[in-house]
């Protein structure tokens, strides 16, 4: 596809599966029937669309590859102009690729797992509307498009969090991930109105060429606004408490949010930032921070879970620690962030759809250790999750070896202090991550089969998902083994991605060899010491009590959620009660008082009227003579 | 004659129709007593208008007549039909307004 015809068919990619979603909405259930199909259609469509774009982008030459297209004038409005216009370059296309093929074989997954859902097409219309708004967002060449995508993502999370709504549980988790986003698109809000107020315009190409002019100060400002915006939407402390509640939702949705969508978009908001960030170290210093602590946060709280969906879920967020800390790097680890983006979402969503599988097969029981033993009766389960479990801890030659290396290597290869401080968080995180995801392992498919001990429910029968559902998870399995070494043997992705994010010669502070043996020690320890605890000791069904202070607080996510109640929901409900306290006693008292004391006042005048036209006549004349003698006094005088 | 005694019975007159007006009940004596201070009125102009030698205070003073011939009209007439519906002339006993 030459540069022309990717240039005017950009509008399909998010247009398909947006067209899928109002169709599906707004046929309501005549389209309950196929439904499901053609938002299939419509995703794989897209993947097909943005498949050869990508065929046409990597023929030409790197300098000719972005292709930008304007729909329309969007905002003309006095001094800004902002025109609704598609930038495909070589960022946008890795996540373009990633958004619709991950995102499509997850469809066709849920249509294995929704089948028995009588919602199921409603479902398939978010899911669309969820692909739309995430192209929407890495397509917009400016950030008022990606501000509207942003949102987008926003409302569809929210509508699939809570999709099971007559849970209370998955209604307060939608509402609770969408206050928190909405903590974060604040930060994006204003990063827009400070955009606007320094270059007059908001488009990627003005902002970043306007950058070098502008002071320190206001670049760091917004570089800390655009932080928080990814804060809220990528699940990185201190916006990351809504993410383990959001598992939920429907499985699918978790694989979705976790790893072709949503929280990838902060990463990605900053890496397109690039430019901004590399002006303002404050800024980046603030990124590294929050992506160093998250990951260590996620990984710890990772450790304590029971529920297989939430282990992941602290999985995700402490992955998600390691791009954003890789992409605060600058140049350094922005192509890394972008590579650990990539392969995290193959194996993530390998993972996230095998979890789903084995509740499929278990009557929806997500507690762990009610599990056990699984290999056997479910295989394919059991291959295509050991895989995603491979590549997420970092065994070579699966995709998590390459990516999480590389970022290790490049926070070392910041060097001094800071250098040693991220690289030992990083390497850290490496180990619990091994520790956490082999205890999954270990806990799900191997050992005593636990699946009713200590209760009188009836015994499941777990079986082996259908094959609509397998299908998905052994192609996403192949990239979870493929994708790192495709892309990151050679640098292949950092070539790739230079004409957008800048070019970087590497800085080793060991050699390559020594620091991927040091990291897979690491590995080993994690792996090892999980292997102790949990298959050479039989494993109770239910979690022991006299556990370490950690590990308590890691099954309440480090006291998060505490955190938000102190700092926020008292004083917000004391703000309140105050407010309320005026409101009643102030403002009504006021407006109540006038209206009694004029009641009071007409009570007395009315007896007045009393009906006697001679007393009327005597106040007609009395105030006649009243004026008359104030004019004759003024005349007098 | 010093025209300032005509002013002096204007007063006088005007006087007693405005006690007329408040202190009787009788709608007729009440009407009588504000044709009494419009006539009161009158004279206080005819003096003026002698007074200054201008012809004003005499036109007032017929617009005045036109003005209190159309009231007796409209006036007797409410009366008459008061008295028809309640047996009553008394101007207390029109209160229904009140009520």
């Amino acid at each position: 596809m030459n540069a022309e015809l990717t240039a005017s068919l950009l509008w399909l990619v998010p247009a398909l599966p947006l067209a899928g979603a109002a169709i599906l909405l707004l046929g309501g259930r005549a389209t309950d029937r196929w439904g499901h199909l053609l938002a299939t259609t419509t995703a794989v469509a897209s993947f097909l669309v943005g498949a050869a774009m990508f065929v046409g982008m990597a023929s030409r030459s790197a300098d000719d590859r972005g292709v930008s297209d304007i729909l329309f004038s969007w905002v003309p409005v006095g001094e800004l102009q902002v025109d609704f216009g598609f930038r495909l370059d070589q960022l946008s296309m890795c996540f373009v690729l990633l958004i619709t093929g991950v995102g499509a074989l997850i469809h066709v997954y849920s249509i294995g797992y929704m089948a028995h859902d009588p919602a199921r097409r409603r479902f398939f219309a978010y899911l669309n509307l969820f692909l739309a708004a995430m192209l929407v967002l890495v397509l917009a060449d400016n950030y008022l498009g990606l501000y509207l995508g942003w949102e987008g993502v926003g409302l569809a999370s929210y509508l699939l969090i809570g999709f099971w709504q007559h849970k209370p549980s998955a209604a307060t988790a939608a509402k609770k991930a969408f206050v928190v986003n909405r903590v974060g698109d604040i930060g994006l809000a204003v990063a827009l109105m400070i955009m606007f107020a320094t270059f007059g315009s908001v488009s990627f190409a003005a902002v970043f060429d306007g950058a070098p002019q502008v002071g320190e100060s206001t670049l760091t400002a917004l570089g800390f606004m655009l932080l928080l915006a990814a804060c809220g939407k990528s699940a990185q402390v201190p916006l990351q408490s809504w993410l383990g509640d959001a598992m939920e939702g429907p499985t699918p949705v978790s694989a979705l949010i976790h790893a072709a969508t949503m929280v990838t978009a902060g990463v990605y908001l900053i890496v397109r930032s690039g430019p901004v960030f590399d002006l303002a170290p404050g800024a980046r210093v603030g990124v590294v921070v929050v992506g160093a602590v998250t990951l260590l946060f996620g990984a710890v709280i990772g450790c304590a879970k029971d529920d297989i969906k939430k282990a992941l879920a602290a999985s995700t967020m402490s992955q998600i620690g390691y791009m954003v800390l890789a992409a605060g790097l600058g140049p350094a680890g922005y192509a890394f962030a972008i590579l650990h983006l990539l392969t995290h979402g193959f194996f993530k969503a390998g993972l996230f759809l095998g979890a789903g599988s084995v509740m499929h097969g278990m009557d929806d029981e997500t507690d762990m250790r009610r599990f056990g033993g699984l290999r056997t009766v479910m295989p394919i389960t059991f291959a295509t999750f050991g895989v995603g479990y491979l590549a997420i801890i970092g065994v070579p030659p699966f995709a998590g070896f390459y990516s999480k290396d590389h970022i290790i290597e490049a926070a070392f290869g910041e060097g001094g202090a800071k250098g040693l401080i991220l690289g030992g968080a990083a390497l850290l995180g490496a180990g619990i991550t091994a520790f956490y995801m082999t205890r999954v392992m270990l806990l799900t498919f191997f050992g005593e089969k636990r699946w009713h001990d200590g209760t009188d429910a009836p015994a499941p029968h777990p079986h082996e998902s259908p094959r609509v559902m397998t299908v998905p998870m052994i192609l996403i399995a192949i990239g979870s083994v493929a994708s790192g070494a495709l892309l990151a043997i050679g640098g292949t992705l950092e070539h790739w991605l230079a004409p957008v994010v800048g070019e970087h010669t590497p800085h080793h502070v060991l050699p390559v060899w020594a620091m991927t043996l040091i990291i897979l020690a690491v590995v080993a320890v994690g792996v090892g010491v999980a292997y102790r605890q949990y298959a050479t000791r039989p494993v109770p069904v239910t979690a022991p009590e006299d556990v370490s202070l950690l590990t308590v607080a890691a099954r309440r996510d480090l006291y998060g959620d505490t955190v938000n109640e102190e700092l926020l929901m008292r004083p917000g409900r004391r703000v309140t009660a105050g407010l309320v306290a005026v409101e009643s006693d102030g403002v009504d008292g006021l407006t109540g008082g006038v209206g009694t004391a004029i009641a009071r006042m007409s009570r007395r005048i009315r007896g007045w009227q009393n009906g006697y036209v001679r007393s009327y006549a005597l106040s007609m004349f009395a105030g006649t003579a009243v004026v008359l003698a104030l004019v004759m006094a003024v005349n007098v005088l | 004659m010093n025209p300032e005694n005509y002013l002096y019975l204007s007063a006088l007159l005007f006087t007693i129709g405005a006690s007329g007006v408040l202190l009787r009940r009788n709608a007729i004596v009440v009407f009588m007593c504000i044709e009494l201070m419009l006539n009161a009125a009158n004279l206080a102009f005819v003096t003026f208008a002698r007074m200054t030698q201008s012809f004003d205070g005499q036109v007032i003073a017929f617009f005045t007549m036109v003005v209190a011939a159309a009231e007796v009209v409209v006036g007797l007439a409410i009366i008459m039909t008061i008295f028809r519906s309640r047996r009553s002339a008394s101007v207390d006993d029109a209160d229904l307004l009140k009520r």
